[in-house]
């Protein structure tokens, strides 16, 4: 066993840590304030190679594994995650097209995504189907060489600004196994009938777009078709349970940012003539946050590594998904606690921290869905 | 154009609690976070950026111990083409006066127009190693360079003086340049660099084969004592309203001699 990253990763980590601090901290508070990005930030992370880098070199990524991604991600994190996630989120998706698509649509699809060429989403959700998305009714009917597609998508990460996405619907309502009702077809977003509205108000990662979709008589061609017809719900557990990786990558880049301005804060504060890390109540919440990062990175990270070596343990993704989600906003809690009044404001970075690390808990796989998932592969 | 750029792994001590070390006449660094000294990171983008332009190589050399390749790995990834370690543990025990020795031992075997070093290292401040280099291989050389042209197989450069004078020079090279921050705007790794750069070599020089003698290998400068700065008085804060407090500031300015 060995618990060190190799030189490349470590060399990897570094670089990402210096283009994040390099690049976010000036802009981040803009964009939370003004749910705006600049997408000159993401040409540039692209031109560097951060967006992507678990793509094929066939198709222009840099054939490096899911545990290299989470390492970038997990630093952007640390730095913004509002800014990291517009950035990190243009490949959403990749991870399918990169084990369901055929030669001709990875080629079409999946190279311009780490050149900075197109963005991509993935559209589950919908209005009455978030956690269990066999409800979702977004349908596609075959028409000749086309699929017709009707329905709305909620909470689509970059709806809005994506080249194209990933839509799941259903293609077989009828079928009395509700796993085998649903495939994934890509979507070019200047299709007729497809429109985007821009979720504003978000709590938190304000800077990544979200829109709410709607798809009216969208037509595309059947070769748009992801994966087998049919596989849909089963390409996306696959799916989730690399993406799910980096969600863990992101709660401990951003509990880390925690630790980080309370260990800042706390040193620099006085209170009762002493500053604020002599106290033990404020020395145990420093212990406890470090502790549980650690062991949520830990957990991430054997399992990303079991990932990328084509093993993937499905309790154990779950495990790390709800484990580093909780940790992620209890730390941010007990560090805008710290805080006190000044951690109300948005002047204070530990603010935004704070509503920044709840969706981590949420999206990609509730941590009470993750729990099921961990109960069910130990009971069965 | 060959250009030879030396770098060094520095802790970074800006932001960092330091303490002294157990035998009193270094910091702690055990727990500092390491990286490429400010300055050489400016140097080996000039290197790059002169290679860009008229082709030619850059080597990258640092003295220090296996960890510090991070720096040379890093010089790699921006587009240097080999890099060289001399490989010595601990690096505190020499001073500028050993590590110029080294440098120039190991460069005067390779093929060079320029040699580049930041103006200081971020550890030590000193200073020195540039010109002590420059002098040991004797050859031209010009301090704190924020501008540089190549002309006709010559190097105009612009040193920084006092108060913002800039001073321009004409050098023939082979030459030896110590770079100011500021010159450029030092790209950042990218990952095809990274990857590039582990194809790359990355030569290991034992120091012993060096040949150089013990003589030449003694520090000249011995740290008898380091210490931090003590505490001193709290600063001294004006009372009363803004108008009171403004006249009260200008006129402890001009006392100072700041202010006229």
């Amino acid at each position: 066993m060995d618990f060190n990253l190799t030189k490349e990763q470590q060399d990897i980590q570094r670089a990402a840590r210096e283009f994040a601090l390099g690049e976010f901290p000036e802009r981040a508070q803009e964009f939370d304030r003004d749910e705006t990005f600049d997408l000159d930030i993401w040409r540039k992370a692209c031109e560097l190679g951060f967006v992507g880098v678990f793509i094929d070199e066939a198709h222009e990524g840099a054939g490096l594994g899911f545990f290299e991604h989470c390492l970038i991600v997990e630093e952007f994190w640390a730095v913004d995650a509002g800014i990291a996630n517009a950035i990190i989120t243009a490949s959403f998706g990749a991870e399918m097209l990169g084990m369901f698509a055929t030669e001709e649509q990875k080629n079409k699809y999946l190279s311009p995504i780490p050149k900075g060429e197109a963005i991509m989403g993935t559209a589950i959700t919908e209005p009455d189907a978030g956690s269990d998305v066999t409800c979702a009714t977004t349908s596609a009917v075959r028409d000749g060489d086309e699929y017709i597609i009707n329905g709305t998508k909620m909470f689509t990460t970059n709806g809005s600004i994506a080249n194209y996405l990933l839509v799941f619907c259903q293609t077989d309502p009828d079928n009395p196994d509700r796993h085998q009702r649903h495939s994934f077809f890509i979507v070019e977003t200047d299709r007729a009938g497809y429109e985007a509205n821009k979720i504003h108000g978000k709590l938190g990662i304000r800077a990544n777009d979200t829109a709410e979709v709607s798809l009216v008589n969208v037509r595309v061609p059947a070769s748009n078709l992801v994966g087998q017809e049919g596989k849909g719900f089963k390409n996306l557990m696959d799916f989730f349970n690399v993406t799910r990786l980096h969600i863990c990558a992101m709660a401990v880049g951003i509990a880390r940012a925690a630790l980080e301005e309370s260990v800042a804060h706390i040193k620099k504060r006085h209170q009762f003539g002493v500053p604020l890390a002599s106290f033990q109540i404020n020395q145990f919440k420093i212990a406890e946050m470090a502790t549980k990062i650690r062991a949520a990175r830990n957990l991430y990270y054997e399992a990303a590594w079991l990932a990328d070596k084509g093993k993937i343990d499905h309790g154990l993704v779950a495990m790390a998904k709800w484990f580093s989600g909780e940790m992620a906003v209890r730390c941010a809690d007990e560090a805008l606690q710290m805080h006190g009044g000044y951690g109300y404001i948005d002047e204070y970075k530990v603010q935004r921290i704070y509503r920044d690390a709840k969706i981590v808990e949420i999206y990609e796989g509730t941590k009470e869905i993750e729990k099921i998932i961990v109960a069910n592969s130990i009971l069965g | 154009m060959d250009i030879i750029v030396c770098a060094k792994n520095v802790p970074d001590v800006a932001e960092a609690d330091l303490n002294i070390s157990d035998k009193g006449t270094d910091i702690d660094k055990e727990d500092l976070v390491f990286g490429i000294n400010d300055w050489d990171n400016y140097a080996i983008e000039e290197a790059v950026l002169l290679k860009e332009k008229y082709g030619g190589t850059v080597t990258a050399i640092t003295v220090g111990s296996e960890d510090d390749e991070e720096v040379l790995r890093r010089c790699l990834a921006m587009g240097a083409d080999t890099a060289i370690r001399i490989d010595v543990d601990g690096i505190s025990r020499f001073d500028s006066f050993v590590i110029s020795k080294i440098l120039s031992r190991v460069v005067k075997d390779l093929q060079f127009d320029l040699i580049f070093t930041g103006v200081l290292a971020e550890d030590d401040y000193c200073g020195m190693v540039g010109m002590m280099m420059a002098e040991e291989l004797n050859i031209n050389h010009a301090n704190m360079i924020t501008a540089l042209e190549i002309e006709d197989g010559k190097a105009r450069t612009t040193s920084e003086l006092e108060g913002g004078l800039g001073e321009v020079s004409l050098i023939e090279l082979p030459a030896l340049l110590t770079i100011q921050t500021g010159i450029n705007e030092p790209r950042y790794v990218s990952i095809l660099g990274i990857r590039k750069a582990a194809k790359k070599e990355l030569k290991t020089i034992e120091l012993p084969d060096l040949g150089i003698s013990d003589e030449e290998l003694s520090p000249r400068t011995i740290i008898e004592e380091a210490f931090l700065p003590p505490e001193t008085e709290g600063a001294e804060i004006l009372a009363g309203n803004p108008d009171k407090i403004s006249s009260d500031l200008i006129e402890i300015l001009k006392k100072k001699g700041v202010m006229e």
